[in-house]
Parts: structure tokens; sequence; C-alpha cells
């Protein structure tokens, strides 16, 4: 039997393997980019958060900055919290910014669109565990067929 | 009352056989293996392996290429066609690369490995090991299944590379879809652990039902031509059947459930 | 010591004796069980009753470690050699070497030339076991079965389907270990006369117990109609033609129950 072809094979066979375990971890998976990086947190309660799942995206005219890292009921006020997980890459985002909750194209998945406020004398940074206090809830389709139809409604009276 | 004897003799026997099939396994992996069977179960990995290398790879492309061909026309309808990448990564890392792994493994290597123990019984060299001494299963049967164990995964992870590649090939190069949005989506809907690693885990199921089911098939077969080449029957049979069974227990599992 | 196959009895009370340094033969019918004898000798197999001794000591009670140390100092040459088709015939010889030793490589190519050389296929050393002859395996599997240089050797049907060139060379190679290694040497077997010009002791089984014992002599000379049967070889006589079945005409008529 020749050993040394075996173990050359053998070789070869674990080299691919590790090859498309990195494929599927760098290329596929992505999952230097969630590792990588220090990132702070950011919280914002929400109405309605329709269906946005956690590790959505969190973008700033379609620039990701970080994801979303956890989403449970404030046991208070019984709303629904989020919490962004931020890269510490765009840190200093004035206090007066604002989060909705889109969605990518009519049947895409649903995302947190972050938009800067205006940043002028007196207006604080965000810092980590800040509150956001100016957040627009997801839209539910069902809730706007019924506005639709109820102003419609109203109009024939 | 004959057919009563008949189901309860059967049952009997089954279940007989699910405890030698126990006893084999704890008797093969009971110790630790010896520095020396190393080499063994290379060479085993060889066999079972690299030798089903080239079923794995030209399977996985084909089947990324299909997936990929299927995907863009149903989803060119709806002008979600960026979402190609996720469709082709997830179906391949959650099921198609384990099952179909697993289907191929048990038809290339695990009717191989069953022929090959059965006939080494026939040929007495299972009881020549025996009487030398040496006990046959732990210098035949552990390192098979270590090399089974080993491989499986492997090739898995192998097949649902190469079939993302096959799927990048036709849906990006062929059919023109944007290979920023082919990776991008990809990246932002794939998710490492609930993913790959389940999908890992899975293969890792299926690589121990298979490979055990092969081994005790050939170990238990009657060392006749006609017994091994059921026992060989078999254990295709078995372990297909197995592996789609657990793959659904295993998907509930896993993703039915949030 | 008595063994059962299911609801068959294979042996009622048999009682072999083996006596060291000898060439034991035992002899009997096909089917009579005769390979189960050698596997419970080395323990593969557990009579239901009854004790098997080796050197004083017994099979049945060891533990499976001691049962281990004793496989090596037994050493059991197969029907059908059972070598492994996946080496050399040298690695097949060095392998209950390499198992069981911790020799350097240089010392182990050199048992294995000379226990090759004992069985003259010393020249065959780098083939597989797929290109020799049925009589040059069976040599091959002999030379392996004495690398260890054991205390006891069996022989399960060492004769069958050998032409007579190659049977002569095992008969030769039996007797000569036998008197060289000083062993012990059990031969299961049914061709009668290679048996008698071989063996210093023989038995012979039939019917799940011993028919006739003693020294090739008092085996020729016996009066037992069953032992003379076996030795010419007649058909029909003690040891009955046909397996046990009810009436021919019965099966036929169909009036059997």
């Amino acid at each position: 039997m020749n050993k040394y072809k075996t173990e050359l094979m053998v070789g070869v066979f674990i080299v691919l393997t590790i090859g498309a375990i990195l494929l599927l971890a760098l290329k596929v998976a992505n999952q230097t980019m969630t590792n990588a990086g220090d990132t702070y947190n950011l919280y914002a309660k929400f109405d309605n958060i329709g269906g946005l799942k956690v590790r959505s995206a969190v973008k700033v005219g379609g620039v990701t900055i970080g994801r979303v890292a956890d989403i449970h009921l404030d046991k208070d006020d019984y709303t629904p919290v989020v919490t962004l997980s931020i890269s510490t890459a765009y840190e200093g985002f004035p206090d007066t910014s604002s989060v909705s909750i889109l969605t990518s194209g009519l049947l895409g998945e649903q995302y947190v669109g972050f938009q800067p406020g205006f940043s002028f004398d007196g207006v604080e940074e965000l810092k980590d565990g800040d509150y956001l206090q100016d957040t627009k809830s997801a839209l539910v389709l069902e809730d706007l067929i019924g506005q639709f139809l109820f102003n419609r409604g109203g109009k024939d009276e | 009352m004959n057919l009563f004897q008949h189901i309860g003799r059967e049952t009997i026997g089954k279940v007989a056989a699910i405890g030698r099939a126990g006893l084999m396994l704890f008797g093969a992996l009971a110790s630790l293996p010896k520095l020396k069977n190393v080499y063994l179960t290379v060479r085993q990995i060889y066999v079972v392996g690299v030798q089903s290398l080239l079923i794995i790879v030209v399977s996985g492309l084909f089947i990324g290429m299909v997936m990929a061909l299927q995907g863009y026309t149903i989803l060119v309808d709806y002008g979600a066609e960026g979402s190609l990448g996720p469709m082709v990564a997830l179906s391949l890392l959650r099921e198609l690369g384990p099952v179909v792994t697993a289907l191929l493994f048990a038809g290339r290597a695990g009717s191989a490995l069953t022929a090959e123990i059965g006939l080494m019984k026939a040929t007495e060299q299972l009881s020549s090991l025996e009487m030398m001494a040496v006990d046959p299963l732990r210098r035949v049967v552990a390192p098979r299944f270590w090399a089974g164990m080993i491989s499986m995964p492997a090739l898995a992870v192998i097949f649902s590379a190469v079939g993302i590649l096959g799927g990048h090939l036709v849906g990006v190069d062929w059919l023109g879809v944007d290979a920023g949005s082919y990776w991008s989506l990809m990246q932002s809907t794939v998710e490492w652990e609930k993913d790959v690693i389940n999908g890992v885990i899975k293969s890792l199921v299926f690589a121990l039902v298979v490979t055990w089911i092969a081994i005790f098939k050939g170990y238990d077969s009657i060392p006749t031509s006609e017994g091994i080449s059921k026992a060989t029957t078999e254990t295709v049979v078995f372990s297909s059947l197995a592996v789609l069974g657990l793959d659904f227990v295993l998907t509930a599992l896993m993703f039915g459930i949030e | 010591m008595t063994f059962r196959r299911g609801d068959r009895v294979i042996y009622d009370n048999v009682s072999i004796e083996v006596p060291k340094g000898k060439i034991t033969a035992v002899m009997g019918p096909s089917g009579i069980g005769k390979t189960t004898l050698l596997r419970l000798i080395g323990g593969q197999l557990l009579p239901d009753s009854g004790d098997i001794l080796f050197d004083n000591t017994s099979v049945v009670s060891m533990s499976r470690g001691e049962l281990y140390a004793a496989r090596r100092r037994m050493s059991m040459l197969f029907q059908s050699g059972a070598l492994f088709t996946d080496m050399t015939v040298g690695d097949n010889v060095a392998f209950p070497l390499k198992e069981h030793t911790r020799l350097s490589d240089d010392i182990i190519d050199t048992i294995v030339a000379l226990k090759l050389q004992a069985v003259g296929l010393r020249g065959a050393v780098n083939m597989m076991p797929s290109e020799l002859s049925g009589g040059m395996a069976r040599r091959a599997a002999l030379a392996r079965s004495i690398a260890l240089d054991p205390d006891l050797i069996m022989y399960d049907e060492p004769f069958a389907g050998q032409d007579p060139i190659s049977m002569g060379v095992l008969v030769k190679l039996i007797r000569e270990l036998n008197d060289a290694l000083d062993v012990t040497s059990i031969v299961v077997t049914h061709d009668v006369t290679e048996v008698l010009t071989i063996a210093d002791y023989i038995y012979i089984l039939a019917d799940k117990r011993i028919i006739g014992k003693g020294t090739p002599d008092d085996i020729r000379n016996s009066d037992s109609a069953l032992v003379q049967q076996f030795l010419n070889g007649e058909a029909d006589g003690p040891v009955p033609f046909h397996y046990p079945a009810p009436p021919l005409k019965d099966s036929l008529l169909g009036e059997g129950s």
C-alpha cells in the first residue's frame, strides 16, 4: 500500500475542508463583520416593531452601521424595547437623531433606519446605554388598509 | 396465532439486533484509541472520505447550479432575484448539504464498508484477528467509525461550499444576478450558529447513524455471498430512511420552533 | 463438555485430551462441528456446560484480558487461510509481531524472512494474497500463525481442497514445525490417509460423541463399525447417508402428518 499517497490525499482532503469552512465563514456567513470591532448599545422604544428580528440591520442612508442585538418588552409600560448594537466606528450621533422601522422593497426584510439629527450647541451626543426618543413604528399593512377604508367611508357620507 | 407469533419473533429479533449494535459500538469505542491505530483511521479517511470526494464535489456543483436556475426563474417574477444568494446558501447549508451528502455517503462509502467487513467475516479474517489476540472491534470497527464521523461533516461542508459556488456560476456569471447582492444578501441572511453550525451538527448525527448501520450490517451479516449482498442493500435502504426521518426531527428541533 | 448451537446439540459430553508437544488429530464427517471445537478451545465460543483447560487454566472462566493473553500463546490456521487481503504476504506475517511486540522494524523483517523461509515462501514476501494459489496462501497463513512462536497451533482442515503436491508439502510442514518448535498441534480434518501418517494421537467424532480414539495403529485396528466406515469411506453405514427426515414416501404422497 502506498502510504505516502494516502497521506497526501488525506492532506488534500483536510485542506479542502478547511477551505470550505473558511468560505462559509467569511464569504457566506460573514463571520468577521459581526464579531470584529467594538460596539456600543443604544435603546429605542417602539409602539410596534412589525417583523423586525434580532440581527436585522441598522442603516444610515443605506449604510449598515450596526445590528439589532436584542428585542424585549418593557415590563412597566408593555412596549417593545429594541437594543441597537452600533459599531464604534460610527460614534457621536446627536441626541436629536431618530429611528424608524423600514422595509426594504415590497417583500424584503425589515430593518432599522437611523436618521442622524441636526447637531447644534447644547445638543448632547448619544452615548452607550442612551435611549433614542424619536421613534417611528413599523408600518403594519392591515392598519394602513383599515385607515384607508375608514377615510373613504368618511368621504362618502 | 401464527401471525402474532411471527410478529413477536420479528420484534424480539429486531430489539436484539439493536442491542448487538449498541454493544458493538460500545466495544469499539470503550477504549481510548491507541497511537498506532491513528494511522489506520487516516487510511480509512482516505477510503471513505477522499474516495467520496469526486461524487460529492460533482453533485454539489450541479445541485447548486440547478437551484440557481430554478430559483432565478421563480424569483425574477417578483423582482427579487437578488435573494438568490440567500436561497441557495440556506437550502444548501440547512438541508441539502447534510442530507444529500449523507445519502451519497451511504451509497458510496456505507455499502463498501458493509461489504468489506462482511467479506472479512466470511473469509475468517475477523476470527483470525480474534485468535491473534487482536480485538477486531478496536482494530477494524473503531477506525472505520471514526473515519466516517470525521469524513461526513467535512464532505457536507465541501458540498455546501461547492454548491454555493455553483449557484454563483449560474446565477451571477450566466444569468446576470448582481454579484454584490448575491454575496451581501447571503451574508446578511446566513447566520453562523443557526445555519452553518446546525448543518454541521445535522451531518454529525447522520454520520453516526450511517456509519453505525454500515459497520453493524457488515459485522452482523451472514457470511455467505447472499448474506453479504442482503446486508449491503439493507445498509443503503436503512441508512437512507434513517437519514430522512432524522432530518425531519432535527429540522423541527433546530428551525421549527422559534 | 456439552455445546449446543440453537436447538441442535453439537457435542454431548465429549472429553478430549491433547498431549503437549504432540500432534493430535480430530477427525469426523463434515458438519460435525470440528471447527466449532477449535473455536471453543480458542474461547470464541463458550460451552453450555463443562470446561476447557488450556495449560491447566480454564478458558471458560478467563477474564477478557486473560483470554487475550492466552490467545497469544495459541494460533489457528483457518480453512481459507484468512490472510488480510489488503496487505502483502510479508505484512501479514509481520502483523502479529507488530501488534504484540515492540521489536524494531529490522528485527521484524528478519523474523518474517525466517518464518517465510520455513514455509518456502520467502520469494513471495511482496506479493498480495490474491496473487497466491490456495496452497501458497495456506502456507503463508501458516507462517503468520507461527510468527509469535505459539505453544499450540490449531489447524482447521489444512488439507481441504489441495492438490496432492501441496498436500504433501503441508503434511511435511506440520510434522516438521511440530518437531522443530516443540509445539502442540491439533489438526482437524477428514483426510484419513494424511492424518494417519502424521498424527500421534487421533480422535474420531461422530454423532455428538467420540467414536474412536488412540494412536494411528489403534484406529486402523479398531473393530468399531463406525470407525471402519469412516476409514474406508463407505457411503452408508452407522453414520447414515440421509440427514434425519420423514420417510420419502410420506413426503411425496403428502401423508406425512
